[in-house]
């Protein structure tokens, strides 16, 4: 009888063993996060009757919210820009980056199930969920598009650097997504947390008025919250360069993106191989 | 030629008794739990800076080694059955096996695809289609997408669902649903298959169809390994058998021989335990049991064997350490294969904090000739389970004096004397029958 040696054996299983191969098994295991993925999306425009018709409403109300309270009354800036569309183009990242923030930190409770019966890399579970949150922002894309026909508005050839933006965007949720879900695992009170958060950055972020009126002394310690960057970068890219990019902030905003786009990974990979048994 | 090889596995867990201090969390930690017990330290330490920082027992954190230093071979086309009591790490090794969690210590090689079936429909979503179902579990239980296209009028066929493929599962019948994810876990084609006590679902019909399933693998030559507290099954399904204990490996070897070493371990019968220390005895700060017996209640044999007519009462003490509590006792019976025989339970009654007893009647006549383990359980209001013990009491049911001329084993597992009636209503009448035509 042949035994095989070592180097015979396709598969080794010990521990930190799956740290060494993770980016390829994160390559042998891309065809489940398009069904989850998938999975996701369909449920998502399955499971609420109005579907479509929710994520299309949810910013629209919220815009008209604040084209009320902070154009009209409060009679902020807008820098020349119609306020409904000075808000929507904040509304956009912002409710990309919120929606994916509440998904992602629940998305590793939400599939228990999964984690603890079967094996892959936990990864695609909020990666996944951000992608959901990405059809949302599409849609409400298109809602801004015939917000700006109705004013006769038209972007310029900045419109072509939103992709860029975009990304920006979707490491910031990816990133603190990743915080968020694997502290979730851990601290089961995190769930509380998220919501807060997220109420609390709708308003102390520029989504419904402009940086521009934040003293010039302090913008720079504005721009710790990254989706200042994030959020002026989408108004710079859509509104014809009437908003100027306050660079410095800019960069600090991007910097720390990275961070916690990094950092999130880290910790991420750190934790995610005891969420079996901690889940 | 091996196909799995695993040297010195180990898997250690540490319990946190903090935890369970906490009550309704369980098994995982808030925050805010944290956070106050760091600080309860800190002030200790700004406070009390001579005394040493002793752990405090609630604060102790145990280690416990749900594997530990096991070792095993397995080859091409083997099948091989794991056999152990609950919590005998079978579970565990499974799940190394199958890459969920981490082994602590120790190595596994695997040649080839491994697939693992802890759970049958892992993933299924109830809002989804059986279409769309089939496809989501093909790819997590490791399927492409080419694969699963290939097989799916085969999966469809074997599930019997043909109907109702575009409707949510969520209308399914529990049937149906079970089916349709057996059906898409059959048809994985991986080289090694690791299977968890999925026979335990569906009925008896499905359950033959799928033990033939897995002997067909097994003749394709796969290899498969296979938990199981059916003994049956296994005795069919495995030429070769490991028994766990307590996270060791005991034996290993041909399937009958391991089986009947199980069995013969779980004849040692506990009829009375009993702890003095209210401090260590085994629960948690709600509850602790005092001690756990059986009496045999039988007046015309002063013997102390338990035979199948034999009454019994099983008598629990325990401490109720909660002020005002409404509690009452639950206590299950399993077979040596670890089948729950029954659950009954006493009545709820608020008690003070104190000594409580229960005891339990088993009139005779009702249980079979088998080892019985008694697991206790202490519920409050009617809901919560406080505290559990497995194999608290373990006894024998022996078939001594018996009516009849039939020795074999009896059947069934519960034996119960029930009442007949049986009564001669004709005698055999020799008559010639005419066969009429018409009128």
């Amino acid at each position: 009888m042949k035994n095989l040696s070592e180097s015979e054996y396709d598969q080794v299983i010990e521990t930190g063993h799956a740290e060494l191969h993770y980016w390829k098994d994160l390559w042998l295991y891309r065809e489940l996060f398009f069904f989850l993925s998938w999975r996701d999306i369909l449920v998502r425009y399955k499971q609420t009757t109005l579907g479509i018709a929710w994520s299309v409403l949810r910013p629209l109300l919220t815009m008209i919210v604040f084209t009320i309270i902070f154009g009209k009354l409060a009679r902020l800036p807008s820098e020349g820009v119609p306020y409904p569309i000075f808000v929507y183009a904040a509304m956009l990242p912002w409710q990309f980056f919120s929606g994916s923030l509440t998904e992602s930190s629940n998305s590793l409770i939400t599939n228990s199930h999964i984690i603890s019966k079967i094996f892959f890399p936990r990864i695609i579970i909020p990666a996944s969920t951000v992608i959901v949150c990405l059809v949302d922002f599409l849609i409400s894309s298109f809602i801004l598009c015939l917000i700006m026909v109705w004013y006769k508005y038209s972007p310029d050839w900045r419109l072509l650097t939103v992709p860029f933006f975009l990304l920006l965007s979707l490491v910031t949720s990816f990133g603190t997504g990743l915080w968020l879900s694997s502290l979730n695992v851990k601290y089961r009170d995190f769930r509380y947390i998220v919501p807060f958060l997220v109420q609390i950055g709708l308003y102390i972020s520029p989504v419904g008025f402009s940086s521009s009126i934040v003293p010039e002394k302090w913008r720079l310690l504005y721009s710790i919250n990254p989706m200042v960057g994030v959020i002026d970068g989408f108004r710079w890219a859509l509104l014809r360069g009437n908003i100027q990019i306050y660079w410095s902030g800019f960069l600090l905003s991007t910097a720390l993106v990275m961070l916690i786009f990094v950092s999130g990974i880290w910790y991420f990979r750190k934790t995610e191989r005891t969420f079996a048994d901690n889940i | 030629m091996n196909v799995i090889k695993a040297e010195n596995l180990g898997k250690k867990y540490i319990i946190s008794h903090q935890q369970e201090r906490g009550g309704k969390s369980g098994k995982y930690t808030n925050l805010r739990d944290v956070i106050s017990e760091k600080i309860g330290k800190l002030s200790n330490k700004l406070f009390n800076p001579f005394t040493r920082n002793e752990t405090s027992p609630h604060s102790a954190h145990e280690e416990f080694w749900a594997l530990r230093n096991v070792s095993f071979e397995i080859k091409q086309g083997e099948r091989v059955g794991i056999i152990g009591r609950n919590g005998a790490g079978k579970s565990t090794l499974l799940k190394i096996l199958s890459r969920i969690t981490e082994p602590t210590t120790g190595r596994v090689s695997i040649k080839g695809r491994i697939a693992s079936l802890l759970e049958v429909g892992t993933g299924f979503h109830p809002e989804l289609t059986g279409r769309e179902n089939i496809y989501l579990n093909g790819a997590i239980l490791g399927m492409a997408k080419i694969e699963i296209k290939k097989n799916f009028d085969e999966i469809v066929a074997f599930a019997e669902v043909e109907k109702f493929l575009d409707t949510p599962v969520k209308r399914y019948s529990s049937g149906m649903y079970v089916r349709l994810a057996f059906a898409v876990a059959a048809h994985l084609e991986p080289e090694i298959l690791v299977v968890d006590e999925v026979l335990a679902v569906g009925d008896a019909q499905f359950q033959k169809k799928c033990l033939g399933k897995m002997e067909e693998v097994g003749r394709e030559g796969r290899t498969v390994l296979f938990v199981s507290h059916n003994m049956t099954a296994l005795k069919i399904l495995c030429s070769r058998a490991m028994l766990l204990d307590k996270g060791d490996m005991v034996t290993e070897g041909e399937t009958q021989a391991v089986v009947n070493h199980y069995l013969q371990n779980m004849t040692n019968s506990v009829l009375e335990q009993v702890w003095e220390n209210r401090e260590t005895a085994p629960g948690n700060d709600k509850v602790r049991l005092r001690s756990a017996r059986i009496i045999i209640n039988d007046e015309e044999h002063h013997e102390n064997v338990i035979r199948v007519d034999t009454p019994l009462k099983i008598e629990f003490e325990c401490w109720n350490l909660l002020q005002e509590a409404e509690l009452n006792f639950s206590m299950s019976l399993y077979n040596a294969e670890g089948l729950c025989i029954f659950n009954t339970v006493s009545p709820a009654v608020v008690y003070r904090a104190g000594l409580i007893r229960g005891v339990c009647a088993i009139p005779g006549n009702i249980l079979n000739d088998e080892t019985y383990s008694v697991m206790i359980m202490i519920v409050k209001d009617m809901s919560v389970p406080l505290f559990s013990k497995n194999d608290v009491l373990v006894f024998e049911v022996k078939d001594i004096v018996r009516e009849g001329a039939w020795y074999g084993k009896w059947h069934g597992v519960v034996r119960p004397k029930l009442v007949w009636n049986t009564e001669f209503i004709q005698p055999t009448v020799q008559e010639s029958f005419e066969i009429t035509y018409g009128k």
